[in-house]
């Protein structure tokens, strides 16, 4: 046994730091799809709006119909005026549309850029529809009130409501020395009794609506759950499938919406800390995660 | 290299099955076909002579068949409005479970299967007696225990049905339906460029090994070829999924004997593994590279430096391998554990680690070689004949070392490589056929149907399928605390098996 004592300290600590400090893998994260700023080519709206007779020639329903028709989860819309917008909660990363118009879509950045530990369901539209920011706030609001009982020590459990198997590796990388979820305060529970946050994956197979209600319904309150992974949110692929609910919110309330398919572990660890409250997001999404030092103070993270 | 015979009926088909698995085939796979009405035309090929409107259309019964260079199918076709046929599976017990998928699918009666239990779909909450629990063995003190499907550890959903008098288990039955999703339904209709991101997302730890069978097939239809970057490609991400997944399995078992030291470097290392692939591809699982007639892009690491990351993570692995198989306590949890006879392993043509390990399974990247494995020396593999689940890490770690050889050498040839494209046009009309790959758990195949250039219909058939209802037969003296090894050996995904 005593060549796994040295064994064990062969490569030194190689636990992230993050959030507290800056990781690179977190930041260089390749998130879902976005609409470039100036969502229509500059040529396109240049067309539309100047030349009347070039926009009649190039028909700007067919151009809005090519673009939606790139996403085989239809996750991306058109509206009338030109602007395009993602379903970050439908994007599945295939990549289609950044192959095919990169003057148009490109990925998002970072494993808690925008879309990243959406609190409410709209908020993984971008760019975000104008009624956004009060839903968000009144949702944020609401869960801080839910969540001011959970002090340091939070406990979870996840169940699969049909994933592919994916999002599974990705919440047991948390355990692993990388990651190590235990350094803030978050510990996996076998038991729903013990647990305060409910880690769903999977499009919401049918044959998995009464065990994940049941799982909910056993925790005690205060409870947060939160839907990981794009299957979990919207179904992904499988959104038609006569076997799913077309995502978890069907079965179980959900209050943290994580978009990846499947999403990085780091952005798993970002919406553990947005559902507890322990991570300041400015209103501005794309700014640094740091960790709150609020009036439940102490530090959070070593 | 594949071929199908149509039989003129169920009887002449099990015959044939029969006397070919005797003569040495492997029995692959069991699917059924019932056409549909698609846009006015009757959808499946094969069938299209027989038209007639879903629900009363004639269903067709195809055999797969492992032979020494490809996949033989054999068909044959149930009379018009027939409930019933002749069950496969008292003289070819590895029917089994595909016969049970097809009675849930179609709800034909296979006549004379031992046990019709739900398999892939749900139970209905109409029909509470399917709920029941099974109990196969009485007597005195005997109980069952349900585990699952919401388990402790963060697990796929399954349900196990464990029957024990206390500590050892007399008999184990599973439920696998809790998660099934309709993938195969949902395949009906999409193009294929559309269709492999279904396939990469039906067994999600072995994405790459499902685009590779899903792709072959399409490549088959339309007789193109990738081109060699684009093979080598598919190698290069095909084996560092190997590596995870068998990675994966060493974790578990590492976890399960509470050896922390150990699960925390194997972890590392398959940590450092997922984030190579995501330097290689963007994402961690290898999603979005394999389409049909190629890759999507060139990798986004050079030759070079690819090389020197494999011989980074190479030696390190290889060393805390080798500490791990000198532990004796976490040895003695592993050996004689879970075994499979060799005799019960050749019957039912076991596949992958599970099969390796108790008899001289074929690889098919070896038996029925594709992409570039027909170019690179693929090493052969050691035979064991154990069974446990010590001889099933050893193939592990065995096929761990293969990976890193063969990895090598695509670094080597693609660092020599003038790029060439990284794809062909690959847009077949209409057609059917059988693609294969070897996934991390052994063989995947999907039988594709395409018309007017969209899905009819696509039958994925995981290792993990195959492979998961060989748990009721290795818990010979095994008690309860065994359990989590057992599971853990096996190294399947539910997600594969259930669909």
């Amino acid at each position: 046994m005593s060549i796994w004592v040295l064994r064990g300290l062969r490569d030194g600590v190689v636990t992230t730091r993050w959030p507290a400090r800056p990781d690179d893998y977190a930041d260089t994260w390749r998130g879902p799809a976005r609409p470039v700023p100036a969502a229509l080519s500059s040529d396109a709206a240049a067309a539309l709006s100047s030349d009347p007779a070039a926009a009649l020639s190039s028909d700007p329903g067919t151009d809005s119909d090519t673009l939606e028709a790139l996403c085989p989860t239809g996750a991306i819309t058109v509206e009338r005026g030109g602007n395009v917008r993602v379903d970050q909660g439908r994007c599945i990363l295939c990549g289609h549309c950044v192959a095919e118009r990169p003057d148009v879509f490109a990925w998002s950045q970072g494993a808690t850029g925008p879309g990243a530990a959406a609190l409410t369901r709209d908020q993984l539209i971008v760019p975000e529809l104008p009624e956004t920011d009060e839903a968000v706030e009144a949702a944020r609001a609401r869960l801080r009130e839910r969540t001011a009982a959970l002090r340091r020590s939070v406990h979870m459990r996840h169940v699969d409501a049909g994933s592919d198997g994916s999002e599974e590796w990705e919440i047991q990388a948390l355990l692993g020395p990388v990651y190590d979820i235990h350094r803030l305060g978050v510990f996996f529970t076998a038991s729903p009794r013990h647990a305060d946050v409910l880690l769903v994956t999977g499009a919401g197979a049918r044959g998995m609506t009464v065990p994940l209600r049941t799982t909910y319904d056993g925790m005690p309150d205060p409870k947060i759950v939160i839907a990981v992974g794009t299957d979990a949110i919207s179904g992904g692929l499988l959104s038609q499938s006569d076997m799913t609910t077309g995502g978890i919110a069907a079965t179980v309330p959900v209050d943290i919406w994580l978009a990846g398919s499947p999403p990085s572990p780091f952005g798993i660890i970002n919406a553990l800390l947005v559902a507890v409250g322990k991570l300041a997001r400015d209103t501005n999404p794309s700014a640094p995660a740091r960790l709150t030092t609020g009036p439940r103070g102490g530090r959070r993270s070593r | 290299m594949t071929g199908t015979i149509m039989q003129p009926g169920v009887k002449a088909l099990w015959d044939d099955v029969e006397s070919r698995v005797a003569a040495g085939d492997r029995f692959a796979g069991l699917f059924a076909t019932r056409p549909t009405e698609v846009a006015g035309s009757v959808g499946v090929a094969g069938s299209a002579g027989v038209a007639g409107v879903a629900g009363s259309a004639p269903i067709t019964l195809s055999a797969h068949l492992a032979t020494a260079g490809g996949i033989d199918t054999l068909e044959a076709a149930l009379p018009p409005g027939a409930e019933s046929y002749p069950a496969l599976t008292p003289r070819l017990g590895a029917a089994f479970w595909y016969e049970r998928e097809i009675h849930d699918t179609f709800g034909v009666v296979p006549e004379g299967h031992p046990r019709l239990a739900p398999l892939v779909r749900p139970c209905s909450p109409e029909t509470p007696g399917d709920r029941a629990l099974p109990r196969h063995v009485t007597g005195y003190g005997m109980f069952t225990i349900p585990h699952g499907p919401v388990r402790s550890g963060v697990l796929e959903s399954i349900e196990y049905l464990v029957e024990t008098p206390g500590e050892a288990i007399p008999h184990l039955n599973m439920r696998v339906f809790y998660k099934h999703r309709g993938v195969q339904d949902a395949f009906a209709g999409m193009t294929p460029a559309d269709a492999v991101l279904l396939a990469e997302r039906t067994e999600g730890i072995a994405s790459v090994a499902h685009a590779l069978a899903f792709s072959h097939a399409i490549e088959q239809i339309a007789g193109c070829e990738p081109p060699m970057t684009a093979q080598l490609v598919r190698v290069l991400h095909a084996e560092l999924e190997r590596i995870a997944n068998h990675l994966d399995v060493a974790v578990r078992l590492a976890d399960a004997a509470g050896l922390a030291v150990a699960t925390a470097r194997l972890a590392l290392h398959k940590e450092r593994v997922m984030r190579l692939v995501s330097r290689l591809c963007g994402s961690r699982f290898g999603r979005g590279v394999v389409v049909p007639g190629g890759i999507t892009a060139a990798p986004l690491l050079p030759p070079a430096q690819l090389r020197a990351e494999l011989d980074q993570l190479a030696k390190p692995i290889a060393a805390d391998a080798a500490a791990l198989m000198a532990t004796s306590s976490f040895l003695d949890r592993l050996r004689g554990t879970g075994p499979l006879t060799p005799e019960r392993a050749r019957q039912h043509g076991a596949l992958g680690p599970i099969g390796k390990a108790a008899w001289p399974a074929d690889d098919a990247r070896l038996a029925r070689p594709y992409d570039a494995y027909r170019a690179l020396a693929v090493p052969s593999a050691r035979s064991h004949r154990a069974g446990d689940a010590l001889a099933r890490l050893r193939v592990r770690w065995e096929e761990v070392d293969q990976s890193f050889r063969l990895l090598r050498q695509v670094a080597d040839d693609l660092a020599e490589r003038a790029p060439d494209p990284y794809s062909v046009t690959c847009q077949p009309a209409s057609g059917r056929a059988v693609g294969w790959s070897e996934a991390p758990q052994g063989e995947v195949l999907y039988d594709v149907r395409l018309e007017a250039g969209h899905i009819t219909r696509c039958h994925p058939r995981s290792a993990s399928f195959h492979n998961l209802v060989l748990m009721h037969e290795v818990f010979a003296g095994d008690i309860l605390t065994d359990f989590p090894f057992i599971e853990a050996s096996f190294g399947l995904s539910v997600a594969g098996v259930t669909l």
